[in-house]
């Protein structure tokens, strides 16, 4: 294992981020703060309690999972993608180091970013509404694979995109739709019946609803499938990559 | 000496069934600087990267002091450093952050002073703290040699180091090149300029088209190649080569006004002062003179004419 490859990759994902950590910081903290004033305030006047939480309690856990997924597909797939743009990828390719190096670097470094805009985002939303987080150990872990999982997605998508265009394409047609759709924003079952149905092939919804039961006790589905959802997951986009690198698509010639 | 780096019949066939190499064999020996010759599209860069593995071999074998490239990738490649042709540096790194990357990503432990030691070498100690952006060609193409050196390579490829740089540049770079010979480090270096081969190669090999056409000593191939033309052009013109001047390889030009004069750069003797000083005897009246060495190009065309020539 060259784990002094994998620090060197970290680290320089890393200092991008810090780079450019007053944007970092600042953008998900007004994103939060908007959706609060739209969704807190103006519905949650309306909308007092659902399943026994406060609305704006209740769309925290949802607000946080929709950035961190977003967050850790753009960093994996932005840091991919980018030295094959600037060409410095050739380095990679020639560097005594594996697959799960390259991934663990990448990934570790897009997941770390997005770990941190999630936390950005708690402490912002502690300021607006009562937060009690029911089951903090597992509000973390939940909050570590989501990062990670996702990260892994966007690893690769930037190795699949050939262009910016392509880069956006995955997050903006398939990932928001489900994000948005997975009860970000409203429990499940407030739906229609065709349409929980419809819900429960999400994978994004398992690990909302799961996320949601860390803060507050109270989920959609069992904690368990939301377990396993990420879980398995996790180990398609993990066999994914292996095989990326085991056959050099869009990598070697 | 023994060859610290092994190809056997090693090719490459693209996607879409191009064949870039067609089945190269070759040793380099430790130490040695080899120019890799050949026009573009040869597949100088192809092998190059087959080497470092940046390109699948389609079959072969090469190893790198006698680690397979393949099987035993992390120890081939461990010795291996590459500049690349193009210029390949993220715009906004730092150029002191971007030799510790490489050195890191090499598996090699931090080391600040051999870091300062290569951006010493290279003359980019100033600019350790600036953003790539900010430098010129030159120093980017510096910058791209020191990510290289900064993992301590054992072999060294350098993709036309030269390419698009100017004289003064140029020079520095050839300088670069011989301290690293000195300190015992393998060059593989590719180039389209035979007198850039000739100032630092001691073997040449020339290839084209996917096959490696030969390869000989620097000194050898300079002897063999190394003829040149003086053409003499005249005030008055000529019917014949005058008798004092028969002894002398002369060609008289069709209109009579030029004499044209071959002879070998490399000789102790090239007869030039002689030949001199026999027109002036004879009392011929000297208009202007000029010489040409073949190019590389023509060299190719005949070393190609060669190879097809039993028809």
């Amino acid at each position: 294992m060259n784990l002094r490859a994998v620090q060197a990759i970290y680290v320089n994902e890393m200092s991008r981020f810090f780079r450019t950590i007053g944007q970092s910081f600042i953008s998900p903290v007004i994103s939060t703060s908007l959706y609060f004033v739209v969704f807190g305030a103006a519905i949650g006047s309306r909308i007092e309690t659902v399943e026994g939480v406060a609305y704006g309690a209740f769309i925290v856990p949802g607000l946080i999972m929709l950035s961190v997924i977003m967050q850790s597909i753009s960093n994996a797939s932005f840091g991919m993608y980018f030295p094959k743009f600037v060409g410095t990828v050739f380095e990679l390719l020639s560097a005594p180091v594996n697959f799960l190096e390259i991934v663990l670097g990448f990934v570790g470094a897009a997941a770390t970013k997005a770990l941190f805009i999630g936390v950005v985002i708690l402490g912002t939303a502690a300021v607006f509404v009562d937060l009690s987080i029911l089951h903090p150990l597992a509000m973390i872990a939940f909050l570590v694979l989501t990062c990670l999982a996702f990260s892994l997605m966007g690893f690769i998508i930037g190795i699949w995109a050939k262009n910016f265009e392509q880069l956006q394409l995955v997050p903006l047609l398939i990932v928001t739709p489900l994000v948005f759709l997975g009860g970000s924003f409203y429990s499940t079952s407030m739906l229609p019946p065709v349409w929980q149905t419809v819900t429960h092939f999400n994978p994004v919804f398992y690990l909302i609803s799961g996320f949601r039961w860390a803060f507050f006790g109270v989920a959609d589905v069992a904690i368990g499938w939301s377990l396993l959802a990420i879980a398995a997951f996790f180990a398609i986009c993990l066999v994914i990559v292996w095989q990326i690198f085991r056959t050099g698509w869009r990598l070697r010639d | 000496m023994s060859a610290i780096l092994k190809i056997r019949d090693l090719r490459k066939v693209y996607e879409g069934g191009f064949e870039a190499l067609k089945g190269v064999t070759l040793d380099i020996e430790e130490g040695e600087i080899l120019a890799l010759l050949g026009p573009n599209g040869a597949g100088k860069t192809t092998l190059i990267s087959t080497l470092c593995g940046i390109t699948e071999p389609t079959s072969g074998s090469a190893t790198v002091g006698g680690y397979d490239i393949k099987t035993q990738y992390r120890q081939a490649r461990s010795l291996i450093g590459l500049v690349p042709q193009e210029i390949n540096l993220e715009p906004f790194s730092y150029v002191g952050a971007n030799l510790h990357f490489s050195r890191g990503l090499f598996g090699k432990p931090r080391d600040d002073a051999k870091v300062e030691d290569v951006l010493r070498k290279l003359a980019l100690w100033d600019k350790r703290a600036n953003r790539v952006r900010e430098l010129s060609g030159g120093m980017k193409r510096r910058v791209l040699i020191g990510k290289a050196l900064a993992h301590e390579p054992k072999v060294l490829f350098l993709d036309e180091p030269t390419a698009g740089v100017d004289v003064a540049l140029r020079k520095e770079m050839w300088d670069v090149v011989a301290d690293l010979k000195a300190a015992g480090v393998t060059i593989i270096l590719t180039t389209h300029y035979i007198e850039e081969a000739e100032a630092m190669a001691d073997r040449v090999a020339v290839i084209r088209d996917g096959e490696i056409l030969m390869v000989e000593r620097t000194a050898d191939l300079m002897r063999r190649l190394g003829r040149k033309d003086l053409t003499i052009e005249l005030r008055e013109p000529l019917t014949a080569i005058p008798e004092p001047l028969s002894g002398y390889d002369l060609c008289l030009g069709e209109d009579g006004l030029s004499m044209t004069y071959s002879y070998d750069t490399q000789a102790d003797r090239t007869g030039i002062a002689g030949l001199m000083s026999a027109l002036s005897e004879a009392g011929i009246v000297l208009k202007d003179l000029h010489t040409r060495q073949s190019s590389l190009e023509e060299i190719f065309v005949g070393l190609v004419e060669e190879k097809g020539a039993p028809a």
